[in-house]
């Protein structure tokens, strides 16, 4: 049940955030027991001559997983530009998870920015993971754009509201049928992320759920079986729902009494 | 020479970023840095000159969503 980003073939289908835990063991802890293979780090301001950067990405070394840098908090093109490039020059990946914050109060994305610095950064050779919202329109862009993944929102970064338009996630899906969707942003439970998979949706993209859970650990370990639950489920192939019953037990053959 | 490092403004006898990095005890491998919106490759650090008021910034991993 592998699949594949940029060429990268990855079996878990659950990216995991590394921010909000309560310890650096719980943060460690949590990736183990999700099994992800990919994780999201940022990029701050180091003012600790580079020991505190340094003793964090090192810990995320050792856990063997593969690094997608983000762009979190950029607002404009040229910062999140910017970012990305520094990103690369750290981390040596063209991966970047480019994040436009377009609205304080929501953090949804900006998408006529996003589009912008999507087609900026495919062509000096990153490999793009757009955070954008479910519009179709967007979506064909960042394709245009030189995105070959798309990461919509289901609700915004860090409510734990979970999907709140499944029809409009339905139609990404249909809609681009043979792009690696990801759902990121907006997970509070993990049948929350069961549903999303159950749409036919490739992994799923969560940090909060996980990290500012009682018992991270065991909570990503919950995500990770919902997810693989979802996807089994969808690819086994969904009963569509009805509005009248249906026997499951055959009626031929059923004893006369009467 | 005044420069502005991370938001913050500072004195400094470094006269290219590897010097600044070195002056500021700047250590290890995990440090990117941009002078005036520009990204300075690390391997740039030493022949890249700092003027007055240059912006430096100096950033590393971090944890994030």
């Amino acid at each position: 049940m592998a699949f594949c980003l940029y060429g990268t073939t990855v079996r878990s289908r659950l990216l995991l955030g590394t921010a909000r835990y309560p310890s650096p063991l719980d943060l460690s802890a949590a990736v183990r027991q999700s099994g992800t293979e990919i994780v999201t780090v940022s990029l701050r301001r180091e003012t600790a001559g580079g020991r505190t950067g340094g003793g964090f990405i090192e810990m995320i070394r050792d856990l063997g997983v593969h690094v997608l840098p983000n762009t979190a908090g950029c607002h404009a093109v040229s910062e999140a530009v910017l970012t990305a490039k520094m990103a690369r020059d750290l981390f040596r990946t063209n991966w970047i998870k480019l994040e436009l914050i377009g609205h304080q109060d929501t953090l949804q994305p900006d998408v006529f920015q996003l589009v912008e610095a999507a087609r900026i950064l495919s062509d000096e050779g990153f490999e793009v993971f757009p955070y954008t919202t479910d519009d179709l329109v967007v979506g064909e862009r960042l394709l245009q754009a030189g995105c070959k993944v798309l990461m919509p929102w289901c609700a915004p970064i860090g409510s734990a509201m979970g999907p709140q338009n499944i029809p409009a996630l339905r139609s990404m899906r249909a809609e681009f049928p043979d792009i690696p969707l990801i759902v990121d942003a907006g997970m509070g439970r993990p049948s929350h992320a069961t549903t999303v998979m159950e749409l036919g949706y490739d992994a799923v993209l969560l940090n909060t759920a996980v990290s500012g859970a009682g018992d991270p650990a065991s909570m990503a370990r919950a995500f990770a079986l919902a997810i693989e639950a979802g996807k089994l489920g969808y690819d086994a192939g969904l009963l569509e729902p009805r509005d009248m019953a249906v026997p499951s037990t055959p009626v031929i053959g059923k004893g006369v009494f009467a | 020479m005044n420069v502005i490092v991370n938001g913050e403004n500072v004195s400094v006898r470094a006269k290219t970023l590897a010097d600044l990095l070195q002056e500021m005890e700047y250590e290890g491998e995990w440090l990117a840095t941009a002078v005036n919106e520009e990204l300075v490759h690390r391997e740039e650090r030493g022949t890249l000159k700092l003027k007055p008021n240059d912006r430096i910034e100096i950033l590393s991993p971090r944890q994030g969503g």
